[in-house]
């Protein structure tokens, strides 16, 4: 756990301090939001009908870029070489690079559900509690082979084509799960309503995080 | 300390490396000499664990490195041309994290040693984004300092640095081996790379083509024996 933390302290301080990636996908969550409001318009019943899909598109999209450049930074004077070498599990490294995804994810994704609300004049409070259970899951899911990918394809020189392409039909149980239980949070109605696809989301959570830690140290000596 | 027998590396027709061997025992130096492109830096990748080699044996500390790198990973550290340092984190930082990853003892006190032993400690605070080539190559030295590495290799350490650089760095590396570490240096400098040696390995064409005690080899006759062996005769115009 030692090691797993140092890779997020390590990750988190260079992120506070460069702001590369934050700053990047805050703009890119602006942008989303005005195509969303010009394409849907003011028709209230359209945004709610369409929000659940809306919201998960915003996080996918925000994951592509941010997952895309987690070991990109360990490229740089060949710190990729240095995390090869180091001693000890490398399940570690997997670790702490998911957990700082999850920490960055969780920042786009408070500040979008909060343009949300601004833009499209929407109140989450009721359903917040609830709401935060289907995002953590399906956000876990999206860092969980996101991270993992990733770091396959951070080698790569077709590196920014392969990534989507590898990523986005990995995590379509992910996003039929978060969609479907985002949808009957934000109707009001209880979460238990959606268990099978809460259960659908547990369990390609734990898949993607048990494929992870066991293919993750092949993945780094490339 | 270090056995690598017949090592061969090719990368789909081409042959890298052919039939290399190298022995090194603890507290020794080998300087390796050669041009560009013979496969210097492909061959202390192998013996770091970073690449496996076509065919061919490596054992490290008796351990096969081929079979279980992991198992002599903890034994072997690198300075090549990256100095694995992030840039945006400070000096300090920078050797938190590596000795942390590495399981060592990170308590600031003993990696502001190792930077005073690379004289950096008043520098401890910056972000390494400030740092030039030469004080990074010092970071990553108090790295080493810092781990357990009984065999270390350094590709190219002399590039870009001043005379005191390159006095400091002899100095630096005759430590180490003093203490019993081996010492691998590949680099294009003939003279700071003879001075901390012990022997003096010639890679042409992917073969050591010469392997001599370094107090056997006068500067001169090195040269000679270099513009003989690597580069080829010249041909004049």
């Amino acid at each position: 756990m030692r090691r797993a933390w140092i890779v997020v302290w390590k990750d988190v301080l260079s992120e506070r301090r460069s702001k590369e990636t934050l700053n990047a996908l805050v703009f890119f969550a602006l942008l989303l939001l005005f195509v969303f409001q010009f394409a849907l318009g003011p028709d209230r019943a359209r945004v709610e009908a369409a929000l659940p899909g809306l919201l998960w598109i915003a996080f996918v999209l925000a994951g592509l870029l941010a997952f895309g450049r987690t070991f990109l930074v360990e490229r740089e004077n060949d710190c990729w070489e240095g995390l090869v070498l180091a001693p000890g599990d490398r399940s570690a490294i997997y670790l702490g690079k998911l957990a700082g995804n999850m920490l960055l994810m969780a920042m786009v994704e408070a500040a979008l559900l909060i343009l949300f609300a601004l833009f499209f004049s929407l109140d989450f409070t009721a359903a917040l509690p609830a709401l935060a259970l289907v995002l953590v899951l399906g956000t876990f899911g999206l860092a969980a082979v996101g991270t993992l990918f990733g770091a396959l394809t951070a080698q790569l020189r077709a590196r920014e084509l392969l990534f989507p392409v590898l990523l986005l039909p990995a995590v379509v149980p992910v996003l039929l799960g978060a969609v479907t239980a985002t949808q009957t949070v934000l109707a009001g109605q209880p979460l238990a309503s959606a268990s099978s696809w809460v259960t659908l989301l547990a369990a390609a959570d734990v898949v993607y995080l048990v494929v992870g830690l066991l293919t993750f140290e092949f993945v780094l000596e490339g | 300390m270090v056995q690598a027998q017949h090592l061969r590396k090719t990368y789909g027709p081409t042959r890298v490396l052919d039939d290399v061997s190298l022995t090194l025992v603890a507290g020794e130096g080998v300087t390796l000499l050669g041009p560009n492109g013979t496969g210097k830096t492909t061959l202390l990748r192998i013996l770091a664990t970073l690449q496996r080699p076509t065919s061919g044996s490596l054992s490290i500390g008796g351990v096969d490195a081929v079979k279980v790198p992991e198992a002599v990973r903890g034994a072997v550290d690198m300075v090549g041309h990256g100095s694995w340092v992030y840039e945006d984190l400070t000096a300090i930082e920078n050797l938190r994290f590596w000795t942390t990853l590495g399981g060592h003892d990170a308590a600031r006190a003993r990696l502001k040693g190792a930077l005073e032993s690379v004289e950096l400690d008043t520098v401890a605070d910056q972000r390494a984004r400030t740092f030039s080539a030469g004080m990074k190559r010092r970071l990553a030295l108090a790295r080493v300092l810092l781990g357990r590495a009984r065999l270390l290799l350094l590709d190219e350490p002399f590039t870009g640095l001043d005379r005191a650089g390159r006095k400091w760095l002899a100095e630096f590396l005759l430590a180490f081996k003093a203490q019993g570490g081996a010492v691998i240096v590949a680099t294009h400098s003939f003279d700071a790379g003879a001075g901390v040696a012990d022997r003096v390995s010639i890679l042409a064409g992917g073969r050591i083509v010469l392997d001599r005690p370094a107090a056997s080899l006068a500067l001169d006759d090195l040269r000679r024996l270099y513009d003989e062996l690597a580069a080829g005769p010249v041909i004049a115009s």
